[in-house]
């Protein structure tokens, strides 16, 4: 899994007037499951399109197994794609859609045949033959989308979004059968998804995106256990981010107390963000804890408590499996290694890019 | 509901009194003779040697009108299909401005521009090169159906076209299709709706024309469509004229009839 399948290097685009990637770099290694995660109009698109040849970069390169593939069309590229909006043919069987690209490679009428009664068990779709895409609810056409594109067995598969229109059950059942098709066949995936937890379940590496811009790159736990800025953190699960000030090496500042934490080479008395993840935060009794607070307002999840806790004018997002009246005191403390600071953005732009000195 | 029954009256009274009362009186009088009895020989009348020719000289030189148009029409169609709305504008204006114009003074241009010492052979003459003489040959009948109809190709063929999803096109590029198997086996297909409206609408007037025939053709080319107008204005025949003209009808009807059932055929065995 070492070696780089794909080198995006210094890759730039825009519409119009409207930058949507600035000179974004990334590599794809063979068999790894690559998601890029964000916001809507941050660019997940784009990047997939010109991966898939759709679009051209209007700076920068793209290689693929170390050649320069920026000028090769998209029926010579060693990849398929699944569409977001589908993007299948409607004058066609679903059994033809399915068999386009083999046939167009001139496959065998028994070979094609079998390919098409594998994918459609694969996406649960059995005995849709010769039914019409017009026919099927999205969630169908979704799943039929990829089945056209997995048969061919690509290198890479890029998947915009090929979830979105499932349920929750079903697209459980999908993220099981794309990962297990991924081990079987060794093709390395390229997903796009706005959703955080089934990028945390799927992949390899995450790519976090903002405006066109990579916030942080890295496996599902470092994004979630050591985001690097304060979008990564606030994108990436709930969490409280809260503006401290690092005292000295492993000793912070927040909340009007001073903590421990493990975190060291950001200087003395310098401002930072803490994040806090809402589990991580443990409620004792008052006066036990490093500061004390009130409980605001408590729901319940189903497997856990979400509750505010006020204190020193900060509202907290804490989740606890123990419940706590609202008007209940309560003592606040959490684990050191729990504690993640991160360097404050130097401005709105610094932000964006997720600029690190 | 009974505001919707209100909104509809004109639309049914306009369709009793300008559509189904003169078919009505179209069937009256192609079914009966001069004494006011049923009968068929109004109809059998298209059986004449003479009737006959002009039918299928009419049937012949609009179809070839109707498959020029399509070849001309698609290409352009497509190109204006793929730019941008700002460009398309300025070239749909081009092919659609001369519609803006009085159908009669077009076809009247074509006559002078096309004369034995019209303005097209004077220029020839000028540069030494020989004389054009199509005027009052089929060729003109041709190129005034030609001319006069193009717009109704391009439009629902252009229509159908922009309407195809981009991503569409790219799956199938994605697939492994290169530009004309994308081109046979999407765009086409796809397109098929397009077409037969155009078809339709490029057909039908030229199959059923007297004025260019009339203008381009002289008193030589005699197609369906003078014979009936012949019937009703010099002949003053209103029962010979209303008879062929459901022969033509009927003939239409089936002609569109066998387009749809061939689409219909075609749709499965596309691929
Ligand atoms: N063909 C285009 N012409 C003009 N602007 C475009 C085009 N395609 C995308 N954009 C713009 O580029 C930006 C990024 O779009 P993109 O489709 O890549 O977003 P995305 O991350 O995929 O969002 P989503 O999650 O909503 O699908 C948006 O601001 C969008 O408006
Ligand atoms: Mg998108």
């Amino acid at each position: 899994m070492s070696n780089k399948l794909i080198d995006i290097v210094n890759v730039s685009k825009s519409f119009d007037e409207n930058v949507v990637l600035d000179k974004l770099n990334l590599y794809i290694r063979e068999n790894e499951f690559l998601t890029l995660l964000g916001p809507s109009g941050c660019g997940k698109t784009t990047l997939l399109r010109i991966l898939g040849g759709f679009e051209t970069p209007d700076s920068g390169e793209i290689i693929f197994n170390g050649q320069n593939i920026n000028a090769i069309p998209p029926n010579k590229r060693q990849l398929n794609t699944v569409f977001q909006k589908y993007a299948l043919f409607s004058h066609m069987t679903i059994a033809d859609n399915i068999a386009f690209g083999l046939k167009i490679k001139g496959k065998s009428k028994n070979y094609i045949e079998d390919k098409i009664r594998y994918a459609l068990k694969l996406v649960n779709l059995e005995g849709f033959e010769h039914r019409t895409p017009d026919s099927l609810s999205g969630g169908q056409q979704q799943r039929i989308a990829i089945a056209r594109a997995i048969v061919n067995e690509p290198k890479v598969l890029l998947l915009d979004e090929p979830l979105g229109a499932l349920d929750l059950k079903l697209r459980q059942d999908m993220q099981y059968e794309l990962i297990r098709l991924k081990n079987e066949l060794g093709i390395t995936f390229v997903y796009v998804t706005h959703d955080q937890e089934e990028a945390l379940t799927m992949s390899d590496t995450i790519v976090v995106m903002n405006q066109g811009y990579i916030q942080q790159i890295g496996t599902p736990e470092d994004i979630y256990n050591e985001p690097q800025n304060a979008f990564v953190a606030d994108f990436i699960g709930e969490s409280n981010i809260i503006s401290s000030t690092m005292v000295e090496d492993k000793v912070v500042k927040m909340l009007g107390a001073t903590w421990e934490c493990v975190d060291v080479g950001f200087g003395k008395m310098r401002p930072v963000d803490a994040v806090l993840r809402p589990e991580d935060i443990v409620l004792v009794k008052p006066g036990e804890g490093v500061i004390d607070g009130v409980v605001t307002n408590i729901i319940f999840k189903g497997v856990h408590y979400e509750m505010d806790v006020l204190a020193n004018n900060y509202e907290l997002l804490v989740h606890s499996t123990s419940m706590y009246p609202v008007g209940t005191e309560v003592g606040i403390t959490v684990d050191p290694f729990n504690i993640q600071i991160m360097k404050k953005p130097e401005s709105e732009d610094a932000e964006a890019v997720g600029i690190e000195e | 509901m009974k505001n919707k029954r209100l909104l509809s009256g004109p639309y049914l009274f306009w369709a009793i009194a300008f559509i189904i009362i003169p078919l009505v009186m179209i069937f009256y009088y192609g079914l009966t003779n001069n004494n006011g009895q049923f009968t068929f020989s109004n109809l059998a009348r298209m059986t004449t040697p003479e009737n006959l020719k002009a039918l299928g000289l009419a049937l012949l030189i609009s179809l070839i009108s109707t498959v020029i148009c399509l070849l001309l029409a698609y290409p352009l169609a497509m190109i204006l299909s793929e730019k941008n709305v700002s460009q398309t504008g300025f070239m749909a204006l081009i092919f659609i401005l001369p519609m803006w114009m009085n159908f009669l003074l077009r076809t009247l241009a074509w006559q002078t521009l096309l004369e034995k010492n019209g303005v097209i052979n004077s220029l020839l003459n000028l540069l030494h090169l020989p004389e054009l003489a199509i005027i009052n040959t089929p060729y003109a009948v041709a190129l005034g159906m030609v001319y006069n109809f193009l717009p109704f190709m391009i439009l629902p063929i252009y229509n159908v076209l922009s309407r195809i999803d981009k991503d569409v096109i790219n799956a199938a590029r994605d697939l492994g299709a290169n530009n004309l198997q994308t081109f046979l086996k999407i765009i086409l297909p796809l397109s098929v709706p397009g077409i037969i409206s155009g078809i339709t609408m490029v057909f039908v007037p030229s199959l059923t024309t007297f004025v260019i025939s009339d203008l381009l053709g002289g008193s030589k080319i005699l197609l369906i469509g003078n014979v009936i107008e012949q019937e009703f204005k010099q002949g003053s025949n209103w029962h010979v004229g209303s008879g062929l003209s459901i022969v033509l009808m009927l003939f239409i009807i089936a002609s569109m009839a066998l387009i749809a059932k061939y689409d219909k055929d075609g749709e499965g065995s596309m691929f």
